[in-house]
Formats: structure tokens, C-alpha cells, sequence
């Protein structure tokens, strides 16, 4: 019983971590969604949609921007001011959302 | 993950393993206020769990867009283009009250409504806005509608605009900015753009008079200097260090520390604070003004179980009073709900960021942007050096990602 109880609560707590990583990935995502929609699906023709793109995707393109390989108006502004690890987890995130 | 947090969970297992069919009742968010703020804290904790019940507070019957409400000043824009029902936020499961709150026990953790209704809460979302100090400006009092701010978009925004329908031609509207810092740095130089936009094509012997309090434009000042030379060099006048401290609405004047000035319309912005209800709650904690919060969690430093968005709080270094911003505070504090009421802790790095376009005329548009990354050091967040920053000029393309970064973020917060 005791045995069982433990292994119940390790698997809880081993989602509950689960939970939390996946808490802050999703809260620096929602940083995009003011301007590319809620889970990244625009409304707009103007701005793109993140959700689907794949994750290697987003990440070069965050990357080009910060670098100044790929030039545009406010995104080089924007992605100077995430880290590679930041650029991942969002990237990550859109990947997993439905168009 | 933290020893504490795993005897919390272990703690919760056990106990969960051990009831006897009885259901923990649903953690309680009320919210109050659902402009930038409120709606979208009270639609992204309902999203992100929806075992935590969400009432939204708002007097309003629908939602009526400060940015953008300059460009109907201009007669660019129609008040329909910035009007917004809430019905959206019903699929998220948040019930609205379209109500007015009366006052907040932060002891009793309850509000009262004006309609004598109370709601009990186990966490706050206070999204007020701002109220005007009136009293800073003498005659104010009284003055009104003759004398209009226009600084929250609705009645007055549509008064303002016939005032300036009425105006004959060869007629001066004079725009009264005061000291930061204020909701909206570069809306009194947008608004100065759109109001010479509109005189230049409909009435061009007409004058706008920017009359500002602070030493210089406090946002985007090359680019709206540049824009003001280039569009509407002999129509719009600018006047810095002119601080209105009195209004007379029989002589139409407004006088200033140095001379009394006369015109046509008179639109003058009061100073202002975090709105009566955070005063009566207890939460103003800087100047009589403003909200300090802890920024992890959006919590008020004054009372506990609070949580405080958007203009009413003490802004964080390089952090203006925008819907954009108070839209990112939303969203920090939002997820912050949703740790903290499943027994576990909040995000210990949140980050923001802001964008706000401005529109010079009916087809160009520039901005301004920043990311804040929390410093655990300093315990605040930070605008990271080298990010951010304005538009190397106005443009036609900026002017198409502001119209559409209006429509996403109304989507983001009511729909």
C-alpha cells in the first residue's frame, strides 16, 4: 500500500514538473499573441500565424532575425530581446498547436 | 521541482486517495475590469484552467478601444471600427457582470457591487484603468463638455469629434498633454497628427495647438517631429515646458504658467492615478498614484490576494501605460492564478514586451517596442539592452501591421 502510494505520488509529482515546464513555455508564447493571435493563429492577413510552423523553422527565422540576416521592421527589435533557449521553447510550443 | 512543492503534491495524492467522494469546491477569480487588462487575464485563466471559475466585472456593455480612437478624431476611423462585444468570452466559461464595483474588502476577500451584490473571491484581478485629477487643473470642475479629455475612448470621443465638426475653418484646436507619466505616451502626438490630418484635408486654415507639460515628447519625438515638418508644418504648432494649470470654459482659454491661451476647442488631458476603486481598496502604494506590485505574480505590495494590471500600476523601468502592455500583464498574472490556486509556484522569470503603432496620417504608421525579462536581483522586470527600439521611418507597411495588430490583440482579449 505504502509502495503503491509512493509511486502514485512520484508519478503525480513527475507530471507536476511536466506541468510546469510546460507552464512557461506557454506563458512566453502568449508574449507573441498580442500581435500573432492567441496560440499564434492570427486574425489577420497582415501578420502570420505561428501555429503549426515547424519548431526548426521558427527558431531559424528568430534567429535570422536577431542576427541581422533577415530584416523586417519590428521582429529584429523583438527577437533581440529572447535567448536561444526562450526561442526554442516557444518554437516548441507553436510546433504542437493546430493550425 | 522544489522539496516543498513535492510534499505539497504528496500531501495532495495522499489526501485525494483517501476522500470519500467529496469535491474540493472550485478556486474563485473575480476580476475586475475588462479593458486590456481585466478581459484578457480573466479569458487566459479560464483558458488555461478550467476548474477555476472566472467572474468578470464590467460596467461597460461593450468594449470601446483607446488605441486606435485618435484615428476617429481624424474621421479615419468610425467609433463601430472600435467597439467590441463580450460575448466572445462566454466559450472560455467566464461569466461577465455587467455591473459597477462598489468597494473591495482585501480582508474578507469580497466585492460589493454598486447594485448591493457581493462576490466572494480567492484571488483579485483589479484592471481599473485610470481616473483624472481634476483638481490639478483649476476650473476643471464644471467645465466639461465644453472642455473635453477624450482619454478614455466612448462619449467623449464622439463629442470630440463633433466639436471639431463644428469648428469653422481658421478655427484652433488646442491639445493640453500632461506630465508623465500618463496612459498612452505617444497618443497626445498621434492625436495632434490626426486632428491636422483632418484640418488639412477639410478645413486647412485651421491651427492644432499641442501645449505640452513635460520638456520635450515623451514618446517617438524624432519620428512625430519629422512627421509634423513634412505633413503639417503650417498647421500644427508645438510648445514644450507648457504645463496648463487652469481652463476657462466661458472665455474658452487655458492658461499655462507663463500666458492665457484661447481657441476654438479645448481638449485638455488631466494628470492622472489608478482609478477610485484601487484607492478604495487600499492598493495605491506610490505618490497617491500608483499600484506597486510584485512582478512574478502581479500581486499587490499593499494587500495580499490582490493582483493589480495595466495603467493602475507602478510602471517597471522602460515600461509604458499601453493596452499592449497591460495585455502582457494580463497574461503573466494570468498564469501566475493558475500555479498558485493548484498549490504550486509561479513562473520565477515572467517576460513582457510592448509594441504601440502610431498613425501619422490616414495611411502611415511607426512604432515603438521593448522586451522585459525579469531580474532576480533587482526584483523587477527589465527592458533588455539592445532590443527593442522605433521605426527607422513612418510607413504604409507599418501602417497595415498596426490596424492588424489592433484586430489581433481585440481578438486576444475577447474572443
Amino acid at each position: 500500500m505504502i509502495v503503491r502510494l509512493l509511486a502514485a505520488a512520484l508519478a503525480f509529482a513527475a507530471g507536476g514538473a511536466h506541468a510546469q515546464e510546460n507552464a512557461a513555455a506557454r506563458s512566453l508564447a502568449a508574449t507573441c499573441a498580442a500581435c500573432h493571435g492567441t496560440d499564434g493563429r492570427s486574425v489577420t492577413q497582415e501578420v502570420p500565424s505561428l501555429a503549426g510552423l515547424p519548431r526548426e523553422h521558427i527558431v531559424a527565422q528568430m534567429r535570422a532575425f536577431r542576427d541581422g540576416t533577415q530584416a523586417a521592421s519590428i521582429m529584429p527589435q523583438i527577437a533581440k530581446g529572447y535567448t536561444d533557449t526562450q526561442f526554442e521553447a516557444l518554437a516548441d510550443y507553436f510546433a504542437r498547436r493546430p493550425r | 521541482m522544489k522539496r516543498r512543492d513535492f510534499l505539497k503534491l504528496t500531501g495532495a495524492a495522499a489526501l485525494g486517495g483517501c476522500a470519500t467522494g467529496e469535491r474540493r469546491a472550485k478556486a474563485r477569480v473575480v476580476v475586475i475590469g475588462a479593458g486590456f487588462g481585466g478581459a484578457t487575464a480573466a479569458k487566459y485563466v479560464a483558458m488555461w484552467d478550467p476548474n477555476i471559475d472566472v467572474t468578470l466585472v464590467e460596467r461597460g456593455e461593450r468594449f470601446v478601444s483607446c488605441p486606435i480612437s485618435n484615428l476617429v478624431l481624424g474621421g479615419n476611423r468610425t467609433m463601430q471600427d472600435i467597439t467590441r462585444g463580450y460575448e466572445g468570452l462566454r466559450k472560455y466559461g467566464v461569466r461577465m457582470v455587467n455591473a459597477e464595483a462598489a468597494a473591495v474588502d482585501g480582508a474578507k476577500r469580497s466585492v460589493t457591487l454598486k447594485d448591493g451584490r457581493t462576490l466572494a473571491y480567492d484571488r483579485l484581478v483589479l484592471s481599473p484603468g485610470v481616473d483624472f485629477l481634476f483638481n490639478e487643473v483649476q476650473g476643471y470642475q464644471g467645465a466639461e463638455p465644453r472642455v473635453l479629455h477624450a482619454w478614455k475612448a466612448g462619449p467623449q470621443t464622439v463629442e470630440l469629434r463633433r466639436q471639431l465638426e463644428a469648428m469653422p475653418d481658421g478655427g484652433v484646436y488646442l491639445l493640453a498633454v500632461p506630465v508623465a507619466p500618463y496612459r498612452c505616451p505617444p497618443g497626445p502626438y498621434e492625436r495632434a497628427c490626426q486632428v491636422a490630418n483632418y484640418f488639412k484635408r477639410v478645413k486647412p486654415r485651421s491651427k492644432v495647438l499641442v501645449l505640452d507639460a513635460n520638456p520635450d515628447v515623451t514618446s517617438k519625438g524624432p519620428l512625430f517631429k519629422r512627421a509634423w515638418e513634412d505633413l503639417y508644418k503650417d498647421i500644427l504648432e508645438y510648445r514644450p515646458n507648457a504645463k496648463v494649470v487652469a481652463v476657462d470654459a466661458a472665455a474658452m482659454s487655458v492658461r499655462t504658467d507663463f500666458d492665457t491661451v484661447k481657441a476654438d476647442v479645448l481638449n485638455v488631458v488631466p494628470p492622472q492615478r489608478a482609478a477610485d476603486i484601487a484607492l478604495q481598496a487600499g492598493i495605491i502604494t506610490t505618490n497617491n498614484r500608483w499600484c506597486d506590485v510584485d512582478w512574478r505574480t502581479m500581486e499587490s505590495k499593499a494587500v495580499k490576494g490582490i493582483h493589480v494590471l495595466g495603467d493602475a500600476t507602478l510602471s517597471a523601468s522602460g515600461m509604458p501605460k499601453s493596452g499592449h502592455m497591460a495585455n502582457a500583464h494580463a497574461k503573466v498574472c494570468a498564469a501566475a492564478l493558475v500555479e498558485l490556486l493548484n498549490g504550486r509556484e509561479a513562473d520565477a522569470n515572467p517576460v513582457m514586451n510592448n509594441t504601440c503603432y502610431s498613425f501619422v496620417s490616414e495611411r502611415e504608421a511607426m512604432h515603438v517596442a521593448s522586451v522585459h525579462q525579469y531580474d532576480s536581483g533587482q526584483k523587477t522586470l527589465l527592458p533588455v539592452k539592445g532590443a527593442g527600439g522605433v521605426s527607422a521611418a513612418r510607413s504604409e507597411l507599418e501602417a497595415g501591421y498596426a490596424w492588424s495588430w489592433a484586430r489581433n490583440i481585440w481578438a486576444d482579449m475577447l474572443a
